[in-house]
Order: C-alpha cells, then sequence, then structure tokens
C-alpha cells in the first residue's frame, strides 16, 4: 500500500478518496452483500422484482383508485412508481450506511481499513438492488409508448447521482454518529418515513403550491430528493405526453440547487466522519 | 530517529481511554442532570517510546491490562494515541485476532479473498499466493464449503493461512498459539520464523513467555503503561516472572 521508503502514520487516512485507492476491496465488499442478500432463499433474486410490484399494487389501489388519482393523473402508476424508485433507493441506501460501522464492529476494532469504505459500499449495494426496480419502470414505460430523448436519460442519471451523493453524506454522518448514540438508527426511520411524503411521490406538486405559501414551496422544491423524483417524473412519465403534465417550476434551477446540497452534505458527511473516526474503535 | 533501518517509531505516546457509562441520548442527559460522571478515565499508555529495525523481531510484554494489545493496535492504525506519535515503513498486516473478516455465508474460497483484501492483498497477490494458502490450511476438501459448516478449527486455519500469507514488512501478532492444534502451532511457529528469516519485522503478544523469548531477540516489558525494561527478551521474561 504504502511507499517502502517513506515514513507513515497509521490510521490517518485521507477519507473517501482512500476508499476508491481501495476499489478492489471495496468490490468485493458489494459483491459479498449483493451475494449473501438471497443466498438460501428458493426465489432468490425474483425477490427484487416481487417485492417493488406488491408495493407498487398497494399504493396504486389505495392511491390511485381508492383516493381517485387515477382519474386526476394520467398514467398514474408509472408516475407512482418513477418516484418510488427514487425515495426506495435513498431509503435503502441511508438506512444500511447508518447501520454499517455498527454491524461491521468485528472489523472495524481488529484491522484497520479506511471506515468509509462501509457506507460507501451500502450506497452501491442499494444502487445495485434499485436496479431491477429501474427495468421494471422502463419496461412498463416502453409499453406504454416511452420513447426518450437523450436528455431525459440524462435527468434519470443526473437523479440517482443526487440521491447517491446525498445518501452516502448522510450515511456518513449518521453513522458516525450511530457508533456513540444508537439513538440515530431511529432517528434516520423516521427521516426515512417521511421522505416518501416531502416529495410529489403519491402526489403531484401542484397540491402543494396551493396550499403553501411561496417561501415554503421554494424550500419544498430545495429538497434534493424532490429534485430526484422530478428529474425521474421528467424522464419516464412526461415523454409519455400525460395530459394536463406540468413539470415543477424551474425544474432544472432546482435540480442545480439539489446537485449542490447533496455535495455539500457530502462533504459534511465526511467532515464529521473524520472527526469522530478517531474513537470508532474503542466505542463499538 | 526516523532512520533509513527502522520500521516502526513509537515516541512519547500516550493513549486514555474514555470508558462511557451511558449509551444513549436520554442516559447521557439524565446522568447530566444528575450530575454523574458520564466517563471514567483509564490511562492505558503513559508516555511510551521505542524504536523496531527493519528485520528486528520484538516480543510487547506485560500483565493482563499493561496496555500490550493497545500498542499493537496503534502500529496497526486501528486506534490514535492521544499524543505522541507512531509511525511505521512499509506495509502492516496483523495477525489480530484472525478470522475477524471472514463471512459465515460465504466460502473458504470467497472468504480467502476477501480477507486478503481486508489485509491489503491486491487480486493479482491472492491469486498468486492462493494455492499455498489452501495448501498450508490442510482443508482443500472443504474449500468451497460455506465457512459456517466450519469447525472452529478448520475455521482459524484458514483464517490463520490467509493472514500469514500477506505480502508484508511488519507483522502483528496478537496471541498466536491460540491457532490449532500442535502441529498446526508448530508450523504457524515455522512459518514465522521463516518470515523473520527473509527479514521481514515482528511484534508479537503472548502470554507464552517461553514461546516468545525463543521467537524474538527483543522483549519490552510494560507495567502501567510504560516502559519498564527494554532489551534481551530472556531477562526481560525472566524480570517479569520475579
Amino acid at each position: 500500500m504504502s511507499d517502502q521508503s517513506s515514513f507513515v502514520a497509521p490510521g490517518r487516512s485521507v477519507g473517501l478518496a482512500d476508499v476508491f485507492r481501495r476499489r478492489y476491496l471495496l468490490s468485493l465488499i458489494v459483491r459479498k452483500e449483493i451475494g449473501i442478500r438471497y443466498r438460501g432463499s428458493v426465489l432468490g433474486w425474483m425477490w427484487s422484482y416481487v417485492k417493488p410490484l406488491v408495493q407498487f399494487v398497494v399504493f396504486y389501489l389505495a392511491i390511485g383508485v381508492f383516493l381517485g388519482m387515477n382519474g386526476r393523473v394520467e398514467y398514474f402508476p408509472l408516475y407512482l412508481l418513477a418516484g418510488i424508485t427514487v425515495v426506495t433507493f435513498f431509503s435503502e441506501a441511508f438506512t444500511n450506511g447508518t447501520r454499517s460501522l455498527v454491524d461491521n464492529a468485528a472489523l472495524i476494532k481488529k484491522i484497520y481499513l479506511p471506515r468509509e469504505m462501509f457506507p460507501v459500499a451500502s450506497v452501491l449495494v442499494a444502487a445495485v438492488n434499485i436496479l431491477p426496480q429501474i427495468l421494471v419502470v422502463t419496461v412498463i414505460a416502453v409499453f406504454f409508448g416511452w420513447a426518450p430523448s437523450a436528455l431525459h436519460i440524462a435527468a434519470l442519471v443526473l437523479g440517482l447521482i443526487i440521491v447517491a451523493m446525498l445518501a452516502t453524506g448522510l450515511g456518513l454522518l449518521f453513522g458516525a454518529v450511530n457508533v456513540t448514540f444508537r439513538d440515530a438508527q431511529s432517528f434516520v426511520e423516521i427521516i426515512t418515513m417521511c421522505a416518501v411524503w416531502a416529495s410529489p411521490v403519491m402526489y403531484q406538486w401542484e397540491m402543494v403550491q396551493q396550499k403553501v405559501p411561496d417561501w415554503l414551496f421554494v424550500l419544498y422544491r430545495m429538497n434534493p430528493i424532490t429534485a430526484a423524483v422530478e428529474l425521474f417524473h421528467f424522464g419516464i412519465w412526461f415523454p409519455l405526453e400525460p395530459v394536463d403534465g406540468q413539470l415543477i417550476p424551474d425544474m432544472w434551477l432546482f435540480a442545480g440547487i439539489g446537485t449542490v446540497l447533496s455535495l455539500a452534505f457530502l462533504v459534511i458527511g465526511q467532515l464529521v466522519f473524520r472527526r469522530l473516526e478517531g474513537r470508532f474503535a474503542q466505542d463499538l | 530517529m526516523t532512520t533509513s533501518n527502522n520500521r516502526i517509531v513509537v515516541d512519547g505516546v500516550h493513549k486514555e481511554f474514555k470508558l462511557r457509562h451511558t449509551h444513549s441520548i436520554k442516559e447521557t442527559f439524565v446522568a447530566a442532570v444528575r450530575r454523574k460522571p458520564l466517563t471514567t478515565k483509564f490511562h492505558a499508555l503513559d508516555g511510551i517510546s521505542f524504536e523496531v529495525g527493519e528485520g528486528e523481531s520484538i516480543a510487547l510484554l506485560g500483565y493482563n491490562g499493561s496496555g500490550k494489545s493497545t500498542m499493537l493496535k496503534l502500529i496497526s492504525g486501528v486506534l490514535l494515541p492521544d499524543t505522541g506519535r507512531v509511525l511505521t515503513r512499509g506495509r502492516v498486516a496483523g495477525l489480530i485476532e484472525v478470522g475477524a473478516g471472514f463471512h459465515p455465508d460465504l466460502s473458504g474460497r470467497e472468504n480467502i479473498f476477501l480477507n486478503a483484501a481486508i489485509l491489503g492483498m491486491s487480486k493479482k497477490e491472492t491469486e498468486e499466493r492462493y494455492d499455498d494458502i489452501v495448501a498450508f490450511s490442510e482443508i482443500e476438501q472443504f474449500i468451497d464449503t460455506e465457512v459456517k459448516h466450519y469447525s472452529s478449527g478448520m475455521f482459524l486455519r484458514l483464517a490463520f493461512s490467509v493472514a500469514i500469507h500477506t505480502e508484508v514488512d511488519i507483522l502483528l501478532i496478537d496471541e498466536i498459539l491460540s491457532v490449532g492444534d500442535e502441529p498446526f502451532q508448530q508450523k504457524c511457529l515455522a512459518r514465522i520464523r521463516e518470515l523473520h528469516a527473509k527479514g521481514k519485522t515482528l511484534v508479537v503478544v503472548s502470554h507464552d513467555l517461553d514461546m516468545v523469548s525463543d521467537l524474538c531477540e527483543r522483549g519490552i516489558l510494560l507495567k502501567d503503561g510504560k516502559v519498564r525494561y527494554d532489551g534481551a527478551s530472556k531477562d526481560a521474561v525472566a524480570l517479569m516472572r520475579n
């Protein structure tokens, strides 16, 4: 690893950069997590398709049929599925990232590795796990006549990047706090529970705009997850040209703000992580 | 101090542990209101300095709680010193509680690659050593079985084989003789001697005083977080036994 001829202080990492320097180990950890996920189950990877589909059917019946959103929004199932995909990715990455250090306590206490490895691996695992769901969404969209342009695909990619950066930053932040105070885990559960409703996933942004003052609507749109959800709506639902389908005002501006904010969370997460890291081995 | 033939430099290292009595925000708050102490301090290392040259083998000696394992963790980077500094030159790998990186649901083969990567080896290096690792562990026929079906002896054999085959300059060894049966222990010792003969630097912690005084030329006796004696391992052991 280190230069043969120079002295180094063991245990002082340069943070996230070290994780990517040891990407072979990172890839093994990610592959291990993915490999053992469905080991010992008969249906195996089928579960990755079954879970989002069941979730979708439930929401579709409850919100689309019973609450009547099907009549208000054309292609509502796709609208719903596109948003759920973003939020599911965020929730899984964030929750597992927060727990990753405690889950790997045995390793952290005994061997030195860049500890950022674990939250980063959680986000990558969540990214791989969300792929079947994205596949399901696009197949359904193609069935309805989805023909995306390069811009639509770019919007989807940007949405995923925003969520990945945000989840990594928050995972580092809450993961580090969780080592000393396990309260962080419960707090994160509440955040992810709210995340679904703090963005236009089950409903449309117009309903928020009508009820809240302007400044609150600005704040609403500054939420990076809202930006990512709207980018997904733009990429999957909007190309179908739904009747009365409107893009959230200043979508690209707020996508930019969302990108900058997630990057800021990534930097804050890394800084807090480095501050608390010295105590991990003794607090776990 | 950081001369070219030194491998490890430990310079005025202090390490204090805060033993937390609270583990949630609520408990912390309640304890703070009742003015109970939130932490108790424990001075594990109190101004330790020594240097280890290339190819040296040293034994860290001392009774339980004298700070031996803490010192080893500072060299490996798991813990950081409060004050003072620890410097190492070259690759460090530890046989510290072997098997920490093993996953029960993975096969022996998969675990070899994972654990080798955790210890800092590249894919190519692991592939080159793969046959040696398996041969050393003597569990060829179970290599594609999930590790959870292994006996504890088999598990330790495999974990130890991986650790002992890593590409290192400095090898940290904590309680090696808790590994496997007598013949396997002898084999491990022989392998460690072989590494030492090749010029690797060894730092050994063990309660088996005869073994360490035989394996290492130099002994550092720690007591209450301070260096009591630093010299020939036989003398350090004799001092400890008195």
